[in-house]
């Protein structure tokens, strides 16, 4: 089994997870408690990696991240080292395609808190980030954990991005499950074997984790 | 950010607004006092009772706490409310569920080790008299009990003005009345201001000094409780005062000698304690309570039945609890009925029942006239 597709996976859905958390939190927090005209195409436009074919969504990445586009270029005269086809590019994509997954479950976590309930932690004459600390996040926990879950067992078997944007460079950009294609195009069927009842295994475990989770939380609060 | 031009002591509140809720309101509460902010559902108590917290912003007001300025519209004055110190028992209690009854008041107690706020908790949970339950979760408790949960968090701050928003309305009867007894005895202990925002009369009056009258965000009549109760500053109040028997009538007569004042009620004269401020000719409001409208015993008339006599045809009469409260329809005035409150075995000893006549007397003590104002919209589906 090629385990450096399969580390070089882990690592990208580790990344995935550690930058995503702050990132769809500050979202999902926004979503949850502001309203403001537009605030609907907001919210679709973070669901929209949800419903678009992931060739579709890699092929505008692809284009938007490349050398020749603006983002491609500054990248390139900052680092030194074009954005496509790098680990760095597919981790880009690998936060935007996971947004939805990280941003909703958090969401519906947060609009769950009462808005009564922070309005008494405000009066008790805690801050910001003390509300934060102490309510926010002990409360939405379940929901923060099932999206992290969620994310991690999602970037390790997405496919359809990962391939436009980061093509098959090995311990580059050749995560798994470009690996367990490579394997089959090769008539290596063992290999492929081996290595999709490892993916299996892995997004079992992630949804046994989140159901227990969620469930301990709710053993919890009632 | 103190403010000597201001009261310097207790609460002092002015809010006025337009939209989303139209707002015109001032109230104040001294140390130690309850002030109760009654009116119907939608008419802006708990709007004012946020905007003291700091939880919503009206366009234009001014509220300062023991002389301390805590919003100013003008200066643009606006205190954030982790920094009034204000404690805020919500309607819902707002507890926080994941954490226990202990560390809920602990959350509320600025400064000091972990152990003496725990302490410190403790003390105020025994003050609400909630020992032993410390280490328990929201969801273990009964709604009372998570009530005084909210009760000690809020006094956890030791707060310059406490702020009640119905507290009692989501417990059922027999421990709303425990609580009502409780909160009486608590608050000899309370030093500050205390404004309770309830639609309950039974309640506003069982618990408050003075209470503030609102309908449609306006402030209409504030002032000590028994006062309002028995001299309602107009027909609008009355209502809100769940006052049944409110009337049109003409000032005939002003007898200063007699210290009387003559009213013309339909075709009935009705006599009335001097009231100078009035002028003969001059359209008034009138209010008696239901229990001060004396039956007419028919075997034995009383010496009572000098006093205003009306006679009527009962309407209806129906009963509630230990009393039945009779409709009258009066010869002379047919528009509304009057409406006398009498115990139940004397209702049943004079056999009162629809369509019999029937004589009464209203004392005149106890008519209260009032300026005649236009009444506001709701006047019209007045119920029975």
């Amino acid at each position: 089994m090629d385990w450096t597709a399969f580390l070089l996976s882990v690592k990208l859905a580790g990344w995935t997870v550690v930058l995503l958390l702050p990132i769809s939190m500050f979202i999902a927090r926004h979503l949850a408690w502001r309203r403001y005209p537009g605030r609907v195409f907001v919210e679709a436009a973070m669901a929209l990696p949800l419903v678009l074919p992931p060739t579709v969504l890699g092929y505008y990445l692809l284009v938007s991240m490349g050398r020749a586009s603006p983002i491609g270029r500054v990248y390139e005269s900052v680092f030194g080292a074009p954005l496509v086809f790098t680990f760095e590019g597919i981790l880009i994509a690998s936060l935007i395609f996971n947004l939805p997954f990280a941003v909703q479950p958090m969401q519906r976590a947060f609009e769950a808190i009462s808005t009564e309930v922070r309005d008494a932690a405000a009066c008790c004459g805690m801050g910001r980030w003390r509300i934060l600390w102490r309510i926010d996040l002990p409360l939405a926990w379940p929901g923060i954990m099932t999206a992290l879950v969620l994310v991690f067992a999602h970037t390790i078997g997405e496919f359809g991005v990962v391939l436009m944007v980061g093509g098959s460079i090995p311990g580059e950009t050749r995560t798994a499950a470009i690996e367990i294609y490579d394997r089959v195009q090769a008539f290596d069927n063992a290999a492929a074997g081996a290595m999709s009842a490892l993916l299996l295994v892995i997004s079992l475990a992630a949804i046994a984790i989140a159901n227990v989770v969620t469930t301990k939380a709710d053993v919890g609060h009632n | 950010m103190s403010d000597t031009t201001d009261e310097t002591h207790g609460l002092d509140v002015r809010l006025r607004q337009r939209a989303p809720i139209p707002l015109d309101a001032r109230i104040s509460c001294a140390p130690g006092e309850v002030l109760a902010l009654v009116g119907p559902s939608g008419s802006g108590k708990t709007t004012i009772l946020r905007a003291i917290a700091g939880l919503d912003r009206i366009a234009e007001g001014r509220i300062s706490s023991n002389g301390e300025l805590w919003y100013d519209s003008e200066t643009g004055v606006d205190v954030p409310t982790r920094q009034r110190r204000v404690g805020l028992v919500f309607q819902s209690y707002a507890l926080f569920p994941h954490l226990s009854a202990r560390v809920n008041v602990m959350e509320g107690i600025d400064g000091g080790s972990a152990r003496s706020r725990a302490r410190r908790a403790d003390e105020l949970l025994e003050l609400v008299r909630l020992g032993g339950l410390q280490s328990r979760r929201p969801a273990q408790l009964s709604g009372g009990q998570q009530q005084r949960v909210a009760l000690a968090r809020a006094l956890a701050r030791d707060p310059d003005v406490l702020l009640l928003d119905e507290p009692f309305s989501a417990v059922d009867r027999v421990t709303r009345q425990r609580l009502h007894r409780e909160l009486g005895q608590l608050r000899s202990q309370l030093q500050m201001p205390i404004v309770l925002v309830t639609h309950d009369l039974e309640e506003a009056v069982l618990l408050s000094d003075r209470m503030s009258i609102l309908h449609h965000g306006q402030t209409l009549q504030d002032g000590p409780t028994f006062e309002i109760l028995t001299r309602p500053a107009d027909r609008n109040v009355a209502r809100l005062i769940d006052q049944k028997n409110i009337f049109p009538a003409k000032i005939v007569e002003q007898d200063r000698r007699r210290r009387m004042t003559r009213l013309l009620w339909g075709g009935n004269s009705i006599e009335v304690r001097f009231r100078e401020e009035f002028a003969a000719g001059e359209a008034v409001d009138w209010v008696i309570p239901t229990g001060s409208v004396i039956l007419h015993r028919r075997v034995r008339p009383s010496r009572g039945v000098r006093e205003n006599p009306v006679r009527g045809v009962i309407e209806s009469t129906v009963r509630l609890g230990e009393s039945v409260l009779v409709a009258i329809a009066v010869e002379g005035y047919d528009a509304h009925p009057l409406f006398m409150s009498i115990s139940s075995h004397a209702a049943m000893r004079n056999s009162l029942a629809p369509g019999e006549q029937i004589g009464v007397s209203l004392r005149s003590d106890d008519i209260h006239l009032m300026k005649s104002v236009p009444a506001t919209e709701e006047d019209g589906d007045r119920e029975v």
